[in-house]
């Protein structure tokens, strides 16, 4: 397939993997964190830890927005499926549309999938705009598309609702939790449990916030950075670059997927973005608060938002940071010492003992890009 | 602990996916088909139940079909039918007979379409030579189906000196697959959910039994044989390698795949190696024979892109191994979830 299989040639990957090994052969270890859960599910689709030499710890960052999604979103979620809101009394009119990823997400006492089976009207879709659509032929339905996700998937949210205005739609809503990167990179580099060397940066939030929003990492912690693709050979040569600034002792940001990522990224798609939505303060499970790193629906666009014409602040469904913790550790679940990469899937006592894909016990067990998923299902 | 295990993996409601064929679905029939209908036939758990008669082997399998839209390119949900309950038959090694057929449909469904799809499961059975011998016709008020559904039945006759166990599998043996992967599961979804995807994606559902009496006619040693459809090639390698003394390697690049599917795939996210498929069967073969069985497979136009796509080793035992184009190697796990609902 072309463009596709150029990415994946056997012989180039060894080479690369020979030019790896012989560049820091006998340097210390050099630990790299792998942000995007892509690049996660990538580096173990094709194998990848097996090209590297064993003086390279990779690690898997925040970066599966399914995984960092908090529990009480989830609940929010559940309780507006159930209708316990002051809009509408009769547990019918609503129908949720999702990515397919959000259904097992395991909320404090159920998920998405199990109230689908209880009768919650759940739908997947491949697009915002498949959920406009079902807004627009289901007028006696009130479509609420659960927004999740990074820079990546936010544009395409933010021209939903700017579609609906225009459609004149009045049935269609989203429940935001869209989250941004640099400021959870940031928080990952104030942890001092965490040594890093090098950040092999997001493939797709960088086509739409190009690079410019990482410079900081670079100047301020000295940290060097290179925008990688997703495919097993952009994976292989965003190493071997960051390899190269390590011994050279550099800090910049490169881009090695630039094909698609430019250092001003994507004006349409970051105008749109700060049409519709402006920061807020965001909840990332097993990180908690952190300021800055989320987005919110404009004032102009309230009429949008799930979270106002629910009204669910006044149904107590919140579930603060503490009781978390504590159900946290009550079952055990490592879920947010993974998500910061201080520890691995194996170390947690209920990994593949309690916790596995079909009865997970945290988000990052769920997702398909997800560190504890792919550890279970490639067999790490 | 156990406390917790308990309370973690009882199932409270079945959800779509203890109707996938992953996981989940082994997981019902493990904790409650199984011990609640016990007996010797059943508990082999193949593609059919193998019962002898007064000395006469027979296979005999049933299948119920809710594939949503009940037409997609490459078939409907009649041929569907008929060819999903003679591939139960054939891949056991049974010459298949006759079939049932039980219709359950919804109040007010077009008697033209209902038509066509009878019409197709007739078209279907005369590719065979296999005769629809008795039915049943149950009608629910608007709402209470989709559509339609089919149950089909079916018992065949194994000849008497074919043996085919996964307790015959050896080191060494090789691993063929009749042709490309995931058409099925693919045509299905880019239909049902008008992906408008050009050129379509069709579906490889056909009865595979004439060109399965081949390879079984030739004096090859064939050891083993599925088709890999709900959960895809990966889950049907699982179900082989399971607490068996060995595993199974197969490489990436010699895996056929469509390239439709792989770019379809490559876009949603999907794995074809778990993608359902209703013409494909996997054969494990002895290695002696394995190019002996590829060449008589591409000789019949089912079995076209026929490839050996890898064989089996002693180690890690009862799982399943992919080397991947680039040359690394990962673990292949079973279906867990359900990628995609109602495709069969």
């Amino acid at each position: 397939m072309k463009y596709i299989d150029e990415f994946r040639d056997g012989a180039i990957a060894i080479g690369l993997s020979k030019k790896i090994a012989s560049l820091i052969n006998g340097h210390d270890e050099i630990t790299l964190m792998e942000v995007c859960g892509s690049h996660t599910m990538s580096i173990y689709r094709y194998g990848l830890k097996k090209l590297l030499p064993s003086n390279i710890r990779l690690l898997s960052g925040p970066g599966c927005p399914v995984c960092v999604t908090s529990v009480n979103y989830i609940d929010t979620a559940i309780a507006i499926s159930q209708n316990t809101s002051a809009i509408s009394n009769s547990g019918r009119d609503v129908l949720i549309t999702t990515f397919g990823d959000m259904m097992r997400v395991p909320g404090s006492s159920s998920s998405l999938e199990k109230e689908r089976a209880k009768g919650a009207s759940v739908t997947v879709v491949y697009s915002t705009l498949d959920a406009l659509h079902l807004a627009e032929i289901h007028p006696d339905k009130k479509v609420v598309f659960l927004a999740v996700g990074f820079e990546t998937t936010a544009p395409t949210i933010a021209a939903s609702v700017i579609e609906a205005e225009r459609r004149g739609l009045k049935n269609y809503f989203v429940l935001t939790a869209h989250k941004v990167m640099p400021p959870v990179m940031k928080a990952l580099l104030t942890d001092k449990e965490l040594n890093l060397d090098g950040f092999l940066c997001p493939a797709h939030v960088s086509t739409i916030i190009g690079s410019r929003p990482y410079e900081f990492i670079a100047r301020d912690f000295h940290i060097p950075c290179v925008i990688a693709g997703f495919e097993p050979l952009d994976i292989l040569q965003g190493i071997y670059m960051l390899l190269e600034q390590i011994v050279k002792k550099e800090a910049i940001v490169q881009i090695e997927y630039s094909r698609v990522a430019k250092r001003d990224g994507n004006p349409t798609a970051l105008a749109l973005l700060d049409k519709v939505f402006e920061p807020c303060e965001a909840e990332w499970r097993g990180l908690g608060l952190i300021p800055g790193s989320g987005l919110k629906l404009r004032d102009r666009y309230a009429r949008f938002d799930a979270l106002t014409v629910f009204r669910i602040s006044e149904f107590g469904i919140r579930i603060d940071s503490e009781i978390q913790n504590q159900q946290s550790a009550i079952n055990g679940c490592i879920c947010g010492d993974i998500l910061r990469g201080v520890i691995l899937p194996t170390d947690c006592k209920l990994f593949k003992k309690i916790c596995n894909p079909e009865h997970p016990v945290g988000a990052c067990m769920v997702s398909s890009e997800g560190t504890c998923a792919a550890y279970y299902k490639y067999g790490e | 602990m156990q406390l917790i295990i308990n309370m973690v993996n009882k199932i409270l409601a079945i959800t779509l996916a203890h109707g996938s064929g992953g996981k989940l679905t082994h997981e019902l029939v493990r904790k409650l088909f199984l011990p609640c209908f016990n007996n010797n036939a059943l508990s082999l758990l193949g593609d059919s139940a193998l019962l002898n008669i007064n000395g006469t082997r027979l296979a005999f399998t049933t299948d119920s079909y809710v594939v949503k839209p009940l037409f997609f390119p490459g078939g409907d949900i009649g041929r569907l039918a008929v060819s999903g309950t003679i591939n139960d038959l054939a891949v056991v090694g049974a010459e298949p007979m006759f079939l049932s057929a039980g219709f359950i449909i919804e109040e007010g469904f077009e008697m033209s379409l209902l038509e066509r799809i009878v019409g197709s499961m007739r078209d279907t059975t005369a590719l065979t030579g296999v005769d629809i011998v008795t039915g049943d016709t149950k009608v629910v008020e608007s709402g209470s189906a989709d559509g339609l559904y089919i149950n089909t039945c079916g018992i065949g006759i194994v000849n008497e000196s074919l043996n085919l166990s996964t307790s015959l599998i050896e080191i060494g043996d090789k691993i063929i697959v009749s042709g490309t992967l995931g058409d099925h599961g693919m045509a299905v979804l880019s239909e049902r959910e008008s992906l408008g995807f050009t050129p379509s994606i069709k579906s490889d559902c056909a009865p595979l039994s004439g060109m399965i009496k081949k390879i079984l006619a030739s004096d090859a040693h064939i050891k083993f044989m599925r088709d890999p459809t709900r959960g895809g090639l990966a889950t049907t390698l699982n179900e082989i390698v399971n607490t068996q003394k060995y595993g199974i390697v197969i490489e990436e690049q010699t895996i056929p795949i469509n390239d439709g599917v792989r770019a379809l795939c490559e876009i949603l996210g999907y794995d074809p190696l778990y993608i359902a498929n209703e013409g494909k069967v996997v054969i494990v073969v002895s290695a002696h024979d394995a190019d002996k069985v590829c060449e008589i497979l591409k000789e019949d136009s089912l079995g076209r892109d026929a490839a050996i796509i890898g064989g089996v080793i002693p180690e890690p035992a009862g799982k399943v191994c992919l080397k991947t184009v680039i040359g690394g190697t990962r673990i292949v796990d079973m279906l867990v979830g359900d990628q995609l609902p109602r495709i069969c």
